[in-house]
């Protein structure tokens, strides 16, 4: 029964963290991984940045936003593992491996955005 | 498991098929499909990867700087030009197959697919401007 | 224009084969001929031993979908002029059991399309004195499209997670059971949900999106699942969160 329930959860939590990801992680990534430190554009300054970090809001959202993300990367990796390596017998690992990783991650991301002055 | 029929001459032996491993070398949608599923993987380098950039804001300009010039290094730059082109690409592919799994009715009529693709490209593009918006011109 | 094309048919005879073998065939390759007529050439004029299976050969009762240079395709559809000049590899459909030559074993199939329940299914039935059931034309067109499956598992041949699974319950199946969830008439949502939810129901799909690209018929199957993933997880919280009782 609680497989039945946790299914459709998971694909839900997946859905959303797709959702966000496509629509944030690109301009993200176009910006902190490319643009700013090859210095295309002017990089905000530490301090703007910990103003925008320090805001209740940004601490709960980015919590919140970090776990959809790893969850959405968790359980398609779970599938692509079940699929691409036909590893099914291994089912219990993987999903401790990608939803632990998973959780491990986003407690690190709340722990280092409560940890923001 | 299918049921196992007793074998006789006037039921012979089915030919069985395994599924190879490379199954998903062997027909360019599938290659297309894993690809668009190993994003997945650099969605979760891209959560770390800003992870480390809060925390390196945490502790103060200097490693600020530091984290910007270490994103400069051959290897992490490589890592974040494969990383963008994946995440564009769960994007676009994302956004594409909306239509297949929301039907929006307005009364009657069904919203055209093409309506749903576009207007979520459109949010994209609104969020992302949005997102520049409050991380440009503040140095 | 090509005179003639070879087909490489697939061969295998369980009495005297251990395992598959091809076979080439040259036949006429008029401009209107399909696939079918090439194989129907090979039964009538060279080959009498061939076996396949073949209907209507206009596309309508499913019968004839077989694996054409590594497509899944019906072959009363597949233009010999458009693999000119060829050879044209004739396969069985995959993901099935080969009983002989291009013959599959479909049972598996038969007994999914049956689990998900394809009727309409009423609390109560209405008495015959109350007429017909009575729908619109806007309800009709709900579900129409999901209605046009001509059951040419062409759809599970394409789909790599049945290939992977044969537990899956795949996606014509599926599609059906939308159909039947989506006409008016029918109130047997809850019913399908049980036998759907299960790991080898929808949950198994991971959106390739090949079957609907194969169908001959539009149904779409990948956005029947979509779809049904979505009011399923719905249907999945509301009952967390106010549970009816088992």
């Amino acid at each position: 029964m609680a497989r039945r329930t946790v299914e459709p959860l998971l694909w839900i939590l997946f859905s959303a963290g797709g959702v966000l990801a496509a629509l944030l992680i690109p301009v993200l990534m176009l910006l902190f991984g490319l643009a700013f430190p090859l210095g295309w554009l002017a990089a905000p300054g530490d301090d703007t940045l910990l103003l925008l970090l320090s805001h209740p809001l940004a601490r709960v959202g980015g919590s919140f936003l970090c776990l959809l993300w790893l969850l959405h990367a968790a359980h398609r990796l779970r599938y692509t593992l079940y699929d691409g390596l036909q590893i099914k017998h291994l089912d219990g690992v993987i999903n401790l491996v990608c939803y632990g990783g998973a959780i491990v991650g986003s407690a690190w991301a709340a722990y280092l955005l409560w940890r923001v002055p | 498991m299918r049921e196992e029929p007793a074998y006789t001459e006037f039921h012979p032996r089915w030919l069985r098929h395994p599924t190879s491993t490379y199954w998903w070398l062997q027909r360019r949608a599938y290659f297309v499909f894993v690809l668009r599923e190993m994003t997945s993987v650099f969605v979760a380098w891209s959560t770390m990867y800003l992870l480390l950039l809060v925390r390196a804001v945490t502790r103060g300009d200097a490693a600020y700087q530091e984290f910007l010039d270490w994103s400069t290094g051959p290897g992490v730059l490589l890592l974040n030009v494969v990383t963008l082109g994946f995440v564009l690409f769960h994007a676009i592919t994302w956004f594409n197959l909306a239509p297949q799994a929301l039907v929006v009715k307005v009364g009657r009529i069904t919203v055209p697919g093409f309506l749903i693709a576009a207007s979520n490209f459109a949010a994209w593009m609104v969020v992302s401007a949005l997102v520049a918006w409050l991380l440009l011109g503040r140095s | 224009m090509v005179d003639r094309i070879t087909l490489e048919v697939a061969r295998y005879r369980p009495e005297a084969d251990s395992g598959p073998t091809f076979q080439e065939y040259e036949v006429p390759c008029p401009r209107d001929w399909v696939v079918l007529d090439g194989l129907n050439y090979v039964k009538d004029r060279l080959d009498g031993t061939l076996s396949y299976r073949w209907s209507c050969r206009m596309g309508i009762c499913g019968s004839c979908g077989m694996t054409v240079n590594g497509e899944p395709k019906l072959t009363c559809a597949a233009f010999l002029a458009d693999y000119a000049p060829g050879p044209v590899r004739v396969e069985p459909l995959q993901n099935f059991p080969i009983i002989r030559d291009l013959v599959v074993e479909i049972g598996d199939f038969m007994k999914k399309l049956v689990s998900v329940k394809p009727w309409i299914i009423r609390d109560e039935a209405q008495p015959l004195s109350a007429g017909e059931y009575l729908q619109t034309p806007d309800e009709l067109h709900d579900y129409k499209q999901f209605s046009m499956c001509i059951n040419c598992m062409l759809c599970y041949a394409a789909c790599p997670i049945y290939g992977l699974d044969p537990k899956f319950i795949g996606p014509a199946a599926i599609a059906l059971a939308q159909r039947y969830n989506l006409d008016s008439r029918d109130q047997g949502a809850a019913e399908r949900l049980e036998i759907l939810s299960e790991h080898e129901g929808i949950w198994g799909c991971t959106f390739v999106g090949e079957c609907t690209k194969v169908c001959p018929k539009n149904v779409d199957p990948a956005g029947a699942i979509q779809r049904y993933k979505l009011h399923a997880a719905v249907e999945s919280l509301k009952s967390f969160f106010a549970p009816r009782g088992a």
